[in-house]
């Protein structure tokens, strides 16, 4: 008796706590009910699809982040052999992760070596042939140089959607190759601005310009760009639309990572323009550089494009200005972009896919409708089949509903469309339990023995089967949530749960149910079943 | 009330039928697959879809003429189709293209539709949804989605053949593997697109189909114990048929919440009910017909001496019992 007491109290425990959190929020929003702000913290989370919004899918080119690897450690080796007076005909970068060395003298090779050896720590040198040397970087080291530059795409994507000002975004790695950024930006409406504002690169970098010229071709020196130096398309004036080649010194003065911050701002000619401030270590660069080139162009190189090359007047330190012709909006952009940092990679878009809040409403309103009349079959089913007993049933697959909506709250799980559908099925497939219990009641009645003595032997008997039957289903529900993503993940969490607390509700909540009747009659002859 | 009361069918006599029914259904759809290939959706094939919502009613036919003047390209590779619920004048249209991955311009394509539509002059209309699919990532989710399959059906292999007997496994696995087949067969007969809903209904589907079979396979496994003297193929026959009521209730049920989600889930659904619906039908025929067929030809119909030994793991207190042979009548029980 004492024992009953308690089993009632833990189901109504159970059930309220679960309500509360599960139900409640959900009843408060829809007919305006108050409700403590903790608890509308907890409220079920509407997936993408039901919500609206965007979803991208993005792959991070790391080859980029190998290649500027290769190309920068050539040119340190470059550097070192010319303090140590080594010459050499050409050193290239051949691929994202190898740079070969021609036309080292014989008589020098040893010399090479060792300065090879001293610069080069991240790359294999190969047997050196008629002078000639192929470094190739290390296995692991291409590695690390991939996974850094995928997270720290990942996070200057997040820095970025924050500035965007996006509740509740979802940035995640994925992909077989662990190279894919996911992006989720729920209820975002201008999908191109989001995409452009994330994509570009945004590599700011300054550079003193030795000529500028209108073709390519004018500025190469023995039909080369010469040493340390390239060419940068640009711009030449606001309004012209001519194109203008500057060469530049290869090797930045200043770039994005030094800078402070960024901002809309005017220029001269009251122009949109984004002004900028470096950080303290940036300032002691450019002043140096601006002091030593007064006159001088300065190149505003923007992912590879000069925006503006003013003449440097004077010595500038911290304080400086991109202006263009620009629109307001483009201006904010590219502050915001600028804000954020460089992306140490290009980005390729893989997916997208847009969900209009009109869709998203169509679709919770015939999950529900489908969820309500799934829900009103079985329930009649079971009260026409096993009548009071079927009472039994359908407060089970109640409390079974609402431990699902409680759980799904509680840990954050987000409802998608799929997890309606999943919600749905658990209904339907969650009375399974209960009537494999009244089936096997039903035959141990026939059996002639006590309605007690059939009800104990049912739900014994059929305890080890549905341990079976639930962890089988939870077997490969585990696989579809591997599988999928986003919304089938919703739906595989869904049915995890629901047959969590299926197991719960059909043996614990049904059982003592059938006890709390039995234990307010004496004799008992008959069970309506 | 109780249906299938005591019934008393002989189950395994018409295994070779239920075998060739199936392999006629499930070569079938092989040929149908082989005629006309599976339909993938667009996150398989790869694409541009867009859904449009028209203030007024526009037909297929004057959609797809817009896109067929204005479309660059022209509209042959482009599928037109209503969407939704026809008072809500949706239309969906499917290009076989996207734009260039590079950059924030993957949408161009939808871009393009978007423009022939409104020179197409069919009044105002605004994107409800937008999806966008490169071609890389198809292939990735398709070798995804046959592994889970494949693994979960290992999965289910190994925990039956630690719980049962290795021939409990087989006969469990390849009847899903069965209703697998049928399932597919019947979604290329009905030329569903294979989309991720129906793959993830394909693998709940599984799951759901082991179910039926683990019920069937517990008692037989329980009457294994109790009647040691006759054959494995009587003893599966009298389980079947005393699992049979459960087996059929437990399908109703979950069929109709299948049906619900069919004719009320909407659109996107669709694709996810009817495949339940199938799975649901073919899992309770499988479960019946073929799981207990497989574990009887599997290891010969023989008496059951040499697999009473069953590992005794349910209900080791109360000695067996089976129904039908028990001669005490004890206290008077009633069942309505």
């Amino acid at each position: 008796m004492q024992n009953l007491q308690w089993k009632v109290i833990t189901i109504v425990v159970v059930f309220v706590v679960f309500a509360a959190v599960g139900v409640y929020p959900i009843l408060s929003a829809w007919k305006g009910l108050p409700a403590p702000g903790w608890l509308k913290e907890k409220q079920l989370k509407l997936g993408l699809d039901l919500k609206g919004g965007v979803h991208l899918v993005l792959r991070v080119q790391t080859d980029d982040a190998l290649r500027l690897e290769t190309e920068t450690e050539s040119e340190r080796l470059r550097e070192e052999l010319k303090t140590r007076n080594i010459p050499v005909t050409t050193i290239a970068a051949i691929s994202p992760t190898q740079f070969k060395v021609e036309g080292i003298p014989p008589a020098q090779d040893a010399a090479f070596r060792q300065a090879a050896n001293e610069v080069q720590a991240n790359f294999d040198r190969g047997s050196g042939v008629n002078g000639t040397y192929l470094f190739t970087m290390r296995p692991n080291i291409q590695v690390n140089l991939r996974d850094e530059a995928v997270v720290q795409a990942r996070q200057t994507i997040e820095r970025r959607v924050n500035e965007l000002g996006v509740t509740e975004p979802q940035i995640a790695q994925q992909g077989a190759g662990g190279d894919e950024i996911l992006v989720q930006l729920p209820g975002v409406a201008e999908v191109e601005r989001a995409k452009q504002i994330i994509g570009s690169p945004g590599l700011l970098e300054l550079k003193i310009v030795e000529r500028v010229a209108g073709s390519k071709e004018e500025l190469l020196v023995n039909n080369q760009v010469p040493e340390g130096m390239e060419i940068v398309p640009g711009v030449s004036a606001a309004g012209d639309t001519g194109n203008l080649y500057y060469l530049v010194k290869r090797v930045a003065a200043v770039t994005g990572r030094d800078l402070r911050s960024a901002r809309p701002s005017l220029d001269e000619n009251n122009r949109p323009a984004v002004s900028f401030t470096l950080n303290s270590e940036g300032g002691r660069k450019f002043g140096k550089v601006s002091g030593e080139n007064i006159g001088r162009q300065l190149a505003i190189i923007l992912d590879g494009r000069v925006q503006s090359a003013p003449t440097l007047e004077s010595r500038i330190t911290t304080e400086g200005r991109i202006s263009g012709s620009f629109t307001q909006e483009e201006v904010q952009n590219l502050s915001l972009i600028l804000r954020s940092g460089a992306l140490p990679a290009s980005l390729t878009y893989l997916e997208e896919h847009t969900i209009g809040p009109s869709l998203g409403a169509d679709s919770i309103r015939s999950g529900v409708l489908a969820s309500v009349v799934g829900l009103l079959l079985v329930v009649a089913f079971m009260l026409i089949y096993y009548k009071l007993s079927g009472v039994n049933a359908v407060i089970a697959l109640i409390f079974n509903l609402v431990i699902l909506l409680g759980l799904m709250a509680y840990i954050g799980a987000v409802m998608t469309l799929p997890g309606i559908a999943g919600f749905v099925l658990t209904m339907g497939i969650g009375v399974d339990s209960n009537v494999l219990i009244f089936e096997r009641i039903k035959e141990e009645l026939e059996a002639q023995r006590g309605v007690r003595a059939s009800i104990n032997a049912g739900f014994a008997r059929v305890f080890w089967t549905l341990v079976d039957t639930h962890l089988a289903a939870l077997i490969s529900c585990a696989f579809l949530f591997q599988f999928g993503t986003g919304p089938i993940r919703g739906f595989a969490v869904t049915l995890v749960i629901g047959l969590i607390s299926n197991l719960f509700t059909s043996i614990f909540v049904s059982k003592t149910l059938f006890e709390m009747v039995l234990s307010r009659r004496q004799q008992v002859a008959t069970l309506s079943i | 009330m109780h249906i299938f009361k005591n019934t008393n069918y002989d189950f395994l006599r018409w295994r070779w039928y239920a075998i060739a029914l199936s392999w006629v259904i499930i070569l079938a759809g092989v040929v149908a697959i082989a005629k006309n290939g599976i339909p993938k959706g667009v996150e398989f094939a790869g694409g541009t879809v867009v859904i449009n919502k028209f203030e007024r009613p526009v037909s297929i036919q004057q959609v797809r003429e817009a896109l067929d003047r204005n479309f660059p390209g022209g509209g042959q590779n482009v599928v037109v189709q209503a969407y939704g619920d026809p008072t809500q004048n949706q239309v969906m249209i499917r290009v076989p293209q996207i734009g260039a991955e590079q950059g924030a311009s993957l949408s161009v394509v939808a871009q393009q539709a978007n423009d022939a539509l409104r020179k197409g002059n069919l009044g105002n209309f605004s994107t409800v949804s937008t999806q966008i699919v490169g071609p890389t990532v198809g292939a990735d989710l398709a070798r995804r989605g046959v592994w889970a399959t494949v693994l979960s059906l290992v999965g289910i292999l190994a925990y039956l053949a630690f719980r049962f007997q290795f021939s409990f496994g087989v006969g469990a696995v390849v009847a899903t593997m069965h209703d697998l087949l049928i399932t597919l067969a019947f979604l290329a007969f009905f030329r569903y697109d294979m989309t991720l809903n129906v793959i993830a209904a394909l693998l709940t589907m599984t799951g759901y189909s082991t179910n039926d079979t683990i019920v069937i396979f517990d008692r037989i496994r329980e009457n294994l114990r109790s009647m040691r003297r006759d054959s494995l193929n009587h003893v599966i026959n009298v389980s079947v048929n005393q699992t049979l009521g459960r087996t059929i209730i437990v399908s109703g049920t979950a069929l109709l919440t299948a049906l619900a989600l069919f004719f009320f889930g909407g659109e996107v659904l669709h694709g996810f009910a009817f495949t339940m619906v199938i799975g649901i039908i073919t899992g309770t025929y499988s479960s019946v017909f073929i799981a207990a067929a497989i574990v009887s030809l599997w290891r010969g119909a023989g008496p059951t001496r040499a697999a009473a030994h069953a590992p005794a793991t349910a209900t080791p207190t109360t000695a067996p019992q089976q129904p039908a042979r028990r001669q005490k009548p004890q206290r008077k029980a009633r069942a309505s």
